[in-house]
C-alpha cells in the first residue's frame, strides 16, 4: 500500500459561473521512503495540490478527489478536527520562504515546542530535551542557546533548519517540502538539500519536493511528476527522464536549460503557460508544442501508460520522435 | 585573462570601493560596512563579464556603481575612457546614457501607471529634448520589435505582461538611449525555465546587434556558463577569482569557487557527484575575518591566511586571490599546515 495515494484530485478557485482551475485530475502516489519530486513552472498547481492536501487552502477553494488517502486513511470525508491529528504530525511541510513561514513574535524554541505540545503527550522538560535533540539534527550549533532566539536573529539557511526541525518534530510519515531552497544561496542550499535527503534516509519517510530546479531535481529526486497548467503532464524515474523524456513540454523545459546548450542559442519555448482565460479546448501544451497537429487542438489528450511515463500526450516522444505522429515534425508547428 | 585582439575597452573599473556608514547611536562613531572592497577589471565592447557571488558579496553594489546609481567611495571608473569621479557633472550627466541597467525583478522595476511607450520613450524625452514626438513613438515601437513584441504592445500597461514580456519590455527601456554597456542585474532569475531561454536568446542577439558590452551580475552558475566570456567571483566585497570562462568552470582555483561550483546542482542524474561541503554561512561584511575573509570556511585554510590577507595575482593564465593556490595555478597548500 503506498504511503500516499491521490486520485483525479481537482481545485477549482472562483466563482461557479468563471471556474479557474488550479489542478486538474491530479493522479499520484509516493512510497514510505521515496523521494518524489514534483517540478512546473509558476503556475502549474504544484503548490495549490500539496496544499489542498493538506486542507491549508482558503474557503474560496473547491476540492475535488476521488481517493485522497494517507496510509490508508481516506481524507476527504474526515473533519477539520480529526484531519489536524494528522496534518503536522504524520504529514509535515517546509515551506520556501522560511524567514517569513516562522511567527516573528516568538522564539524558535517556543515554535518548535508548540507543534510538540498539540501532538505529542510529553512533559515539559522532555519537550525541551526533544527540541534541543531536534535543533542538534538539523546542525544548528549551539542548540541549546538557540532555542531563546527570535527568528530574525538567524539567518535564511538557519531559519529553513529551524523549520525542517519542526517539520520532523513528531516523527512524520511524509514531508512536503515545497521549494526549500529557493530562497537560499547555493552553498546554503547544498547544505539544505543534503540535510533533507540524509534524514529521509535515516528515518525512511517519504519526501515530496516541489521545485522548478532542474539541478536539484536531478542530484536529489528518485521519480519526478512534471507539472503544467494544473496537470500532471509526465511522471518517470529521474535517471528515464533527463535521457528520455515522453512529453514535449518536459522534452522542451530540459532543452531549455543553459547547461545542456549547444551553442550561444537556446531552444526556447515560443508563448506563455495558459491563463483562466486563454485555456485551449484540447491539449493545454499545443499551442506552444512544435509537435502540435489539429488533433492535438481539438481533443483532449489520453493518459499515456507506463512506458511512455504516463504522458498526457497523443503523440508521446519515444528518443526525440513524436510516436505515430502523421506529418513531418516542424511544418505542422503552428 | 582574455581579451578579444583590439579590443575596445568601454569600461575599466580600479580598486573601487564602497564603505557605507551604520550609525550605532548619538554618540557612538558608525560602523564602516565595506560593501565592495577594492575591485578592478575591464571589460570590452562585446564582451561580457560574469559577476558571481553569494548575496552579501557586494555585487549589486558594483552594479550600481557602475550604472552611477550611486557614487564610490573611492577608486577609479572610467567609461569609454572618462573618469566618473573627476570628470563633473556634466561629463556624468553625458555618460548616463551609455551605461543602462536592468533590474532582476521586472515586476518592479516598470511603472503600473505608465504604457509602455510612455516607459520607453521616457529616457528619450530626458536626454533628447530636440527629439520629435513621431520620432520618439517610432523608435519606442523599433525597439519593441527588437526584443521580439509587436507594435500593438505600445498602448499596454505592466500588468497585461507576463514576467518575460516585461523583462524583455525593461531591457527595450534600457536600449533606447543605444548604451555602449548593459548592467544585467540578476536579469532572468525572477523567471521561469522556459522564458528564461527566450530572454536569454535576446540578450544573445542585442549583444551581437549592437556590440554591446555587458555586465552581467547572477548567483545562477549555469545560467553564467552559457552567457559569459569572463567571469570574476566575489566573496565579502572582493574578486577571488577572475579570468576567462572556460579556464574558471573547467579549472576552478580558488577553494570558494570550487565551492560554489560543486555545489551547484547538475541537471544530470547521472553525474551525481561529491560535494565539497561548506561549513558555516557568510560573515557579516561589518565585521569580516581577519586576513582571507574566507578562512573560517576554507578546506585549505592554513596559519597565512588566518593573519594575512591574499592580493588578487595572476596565477597559471587567471586571477586568484589565495595562498594555497601556487604561481603556476595549482591548488597546493603548505603540506604540513593542513589540519
Amino acid at each position: 500500500m503506498a504511503l500516499l495515494e491521490i486520485t483525479n484530485l481537482s481545485v477549482d478557485f472562483g466563482m461557479p459561473t468563471l471556474p479557474l482551475r488550479a489542478v486538474e485530475g491530479l493522479s499520484l502516489t509516493v512510497d514510505a521512503g521515496e523521494v518524489l519530486a514534483i517540478v512546473g513552472e509558476s503556475g502549474s498547481g504544484k503548490s495549490v495540490a500539496m496544499l489542498a492536501l493538506m486542507g491549508l487552502l482558503p474557503w474560496t477553494a473547491t476540492v475535488s478527489a476521488e481517493r485522497l488517502a494517507f496510509n490508508g486513511i481516506d481524507l476527504i470525508g474526515m473533519s477539520a478536527r480529526q484531519r489536524r491529528k494528522i496534518i503536522g504530525k504524520d504529514i509535515a511541510m517546509i515551506f520556501q520562504e522560511p524567514t517569513s513561514s516562522l511567527n516573528p513574535c516568538f522564539t524558535v524554541g517556543f515554535q518548535i515546542d508548540e507543534t510538540l505540545k498539540t501532538h505529542l503527550d510529553l512533559g515539559r522538560s522532555e519537550r525541551r530535551d526533544r527540541s534541543v535533540a531536534l535543533l542538534e539534527a538539523v546542525g544548528i550549533p549551539d542548540a541549546e542557546r538557540r532555542l531563546g532566539a527570535f527568528p530574525h536573529q538567524l539567518s535564511g539557511g538557519m531559519n529553513q533548519r529551524v523549520m525542517i526541525a519542526m517539520a520532523l518534530s513528531c516523527r512524520p510519515k511524509l514531508i512536503i517540502a515545497d521549494e526549500p531552497t529557493t530562497a537560499l544561496d547555493v552553498t546554503i542550499q547544498a547544505q539544505i538539500l543534503d540535510l533533507l535527503v540524509e534524514l529521509q534516509r535515516e528515518t525512511g519517510l517519504g519526501l515530496i519536493l516541489i521545485t522548478h530546479d532542474m539541478g536539484v531535481v536531478a542530484e536529489t529526486a528518485e521519480r519526478v511528476a512534471v507539472f503544467y497548467a494544473g496537470q500532471k503532464v509526465e511522471e518517470q524515474a529521474v535517471a528515464a527522464l533527463f535521457a528520455d523524456p515522453h512529453h514535449p513540454y518536459t522534452a522542451a523545459l530540459l532543452a531549455a536549460l543553459p547547461e545542456r546548450a549547444e551553442g550561444r542559442k537556446l531552444p526556447s519555448i515560443p508563448g506563455v503557460v495558459p491563463g483562466p482565460f486563454d485555456r485551449p479546448s484540447g491539449c493545454l501544451f499545443s499551442p506552444r508544442c512544435r509537435f502540435a497537429t489539429a488533433r492535438c487542438v481539438e481533443k483532449v489528450p489520453p493518459r499515456q501508460g507506463a512506458i511512455a511515463g504516463y504522458a498526457l500526450c497523443h503523440y508521446p516522444l519515444a528518443h526525440g520522435r513524436p510516436v505515430g505522429h502523421p506529418g513531418p515534425v516542424g511544418e505542422v508547428a503552428a | 585573462m582574455t581579451h578579444s585582439p583590439g579590443g575596445n575597452t568601454v569600461l575599466a573599473v580600479d580598486d573601487l570601493r564602497q564603505v557605507y556608514e551604520v550609525p550605532r547611536g548619538f554618540f557612538a562613531k558608525p560602523l564602516l560596512l565595506k560593501a565592495v572592497d577594492g575591485v578592478s577589471f575591464t571589460l570590452d565592447a562585446g564582451r561580457t563579464l560574469a559577476v558571481v557571488g553569494e548575496s552579501g558579496c557586494g555585487k549589486s553594489t558594483l552594479a550600481r556603481m557602475v550604472s552611477m546609481i550611486e557614487p564610490p567611495t573611492s577608486g577609479a571608473l572610467r567609461i569609454e575612457g572618462v573618469d566618473i569621479v573627476s570628470g563633473g557633472k556634466a561629463a556624468r550627466q553625458a555618460l548616463r546614457s551609455h551605461v543602462q541597467i536592468v533590474f532582476q525583478n521586472p515586476y518592479g522595476s516598470l511603472n503600473p501607471r505608465q504604457k509602455i511607450g510612455t516607459i520607453l520613450e521616457e529616457p528619450l524625452v530626458i536626454n533628447r529634448p530636440d527629439m520629435r514626438k513621431a520620432a520618439r513613438r517610432q523608435a519606442a515601437i523599433d525597439m519593441l520589435a527588437r526584443v521580439g513584441l509587436r507594435a500593438e504592445h505600445y498602448h499596454r500597461y505592466p500588468h497585461m505582461f507576463s514576467g518575460g514580456q516585461r523583462q524583455r519590455i525593461a531591457i527595450a527601456r534600457a536600449l533606447m538611449l543605444n548604451p555602449a554597456i548593459l548592467v544585467l542585474d540578476e536579469p532572468v532569475s525572477a523567471l521561469d525555465l522556459s522564458v528564461q531561454a527566450q530572454v536569454l536568446n535576446i540578450l544573445v542577439d542585442l549583444q551581437n546587434e549592437f556590440g554591446l558590452a555587458y555586465l552581467f551580475i547572477s548567483h545562477g552558475l549555469s545560467v553564467v556558463r552559457h552567457m559569459a566570456d569572463d567571469v570574476m567571483v566575489m566573496y565579502l566585497g572582493r574578486a577571488v577569482e577572475h579570468g576567462a570562462r572556460d579556464a574558471i568552470f573547467a579549472n576552478p582555483r580558488h577553494p570558494y569557487t570550487r565551492a560554489l561550483l560543486s555545489a551547484t546542482p547538475v541537471a544530470d542524474p547521472a553525474r551525481r557527484k561529491e560535494r565539497i561541503a561548506l561549513e558555516g554561512e557568510l560573515p557579516s561584511p561589518i565585521n569580516p575575518p581577519r586576513g582571507c575573509a574566507f578562512h573560517p570556511r576554507c578546506p585549505l585554510a592554513f596559519d597565512r591566511c588566518r593573519v594575512e590577507r591574499p592580493e588578487l595575482e595572476e596565477k597559471g593564465g587567471v586571477k586568484v586571490a589565495c595562498f594555497a593556490v601556487d604561481a603556476a595555478g595549482r591548488v597546493a597548500p603548505p603540506v604540513a599546515a593542513v589540519a
